[in-house]
């Protein structure tokens, strides 16, 4: 089934913004979740109960639907043009580390930064899939 | 020495394990169909592709790797060290599953490599 280029832009546009959402959102929730329990030890027990902390559950949820969504991303889109889009997750894990967990952003983070958006925009506006 | 080897396998296993990724969701199919039901059929459907397992295999050595490399190096080596498979990836998607690597995306996967390594500092 051959779709529209604009549809397939619009779809291809949905699913990377799921992708980089939940890997964002689940990353974030598992750091604030290990931050705010107990320490981490070489028992297996102190690993139990840090899955069991609701923040760190709902990280790993959320990477789960990271990687079902990046699988339905692949089922169509290159694998030269999801790399690059989806690391604009980079981006906003530093800007949620900068506002919610305190953390400083150097210069050179900035320019990290516009250098990855500058990348993101570049390839995003290449056709997601080149052969069938 | 190590901490080369560590970044030389992690590289080699993300890059294994996004390309097996890239090829059995290719053979797969597209899908069209985002009804949950449906989904979940796909996905059933998908834990049961070898190259898939085989992909999670690489993707969880590339993990525990990565993780062995933040307890013997600072956080400020490991993510710009790593950033290097998205260039070799690049490399790989152009010559192993023959896609049509424009000089925009190269420019493009460049460009966040080097920005994903300042983040580093």
């Amino acid at each position: 089934m051959k779709e529209p280029p604009s549809l397939l832009r619009i779809k291809t546009a949905i699913v990377s913004a799921v992708v980089i959402l939940a890997n964002v959102c689940g990353n974030f929730s598992m750091s604030w979740g290990l931050k705010h329990s107990m320490a981490l030890t070489l028992s297996p027990v102190s690993y139990l109960a840090a899955l069991l902390n609701p923040w760190v559950a709902a990280g790993i949820l959320l990477l789960m639907l990271w990687t079902l969504s990046r699988l339905t991303l692949l089922s169509w889109a290159d694998l030269s043009f999801v790399l690059p889009v989806t690391a604009l997750g980079y981006v906003l894990n530093a800007g949620l580390g900068h506002l919610f967990l305190g953390e400083y952003i150097s210069p050179q983070r900035w320019t990290g930064t516009i250098l990855i958006v500058a990348g993101t925009a570049l390839v995003s506006a290449t056709a997601p899939r080149t052969k069938r | 020495m190590t901490k080369w080897l560590l970044v030389g396998l992690i590289v080699v296993c993300t890059t294994i394990g996004d390309l097996l990724q890239s090829r059995e969701m290719k053979r797969h199919g597209e899908i069209h169909d985002f009804r949950p039901g449906k989904l979940g059929r796909v996905f059933a459907g998908l834990a049961r592709r070898r190259g898939l397992l085989l992909a999670v295999c690489f993707m969880a050595l590339s993990f525990f790797a990565f993780l062995t490399l933040l307890s013997v190096s600072e956080l400020s080596f490991a993510v710009p060290a790593t950033a290097a498979s998205y260039v070799v990836e690049t490399l790989l998607a152009r010559y192993v599953l023959k896609e049509d690597v424009s000089p925009s995306r190269w420019l493009g996967a460049c460009l966040v490599a080097c920005g994903v390594a300042l983040l580093a500092f």
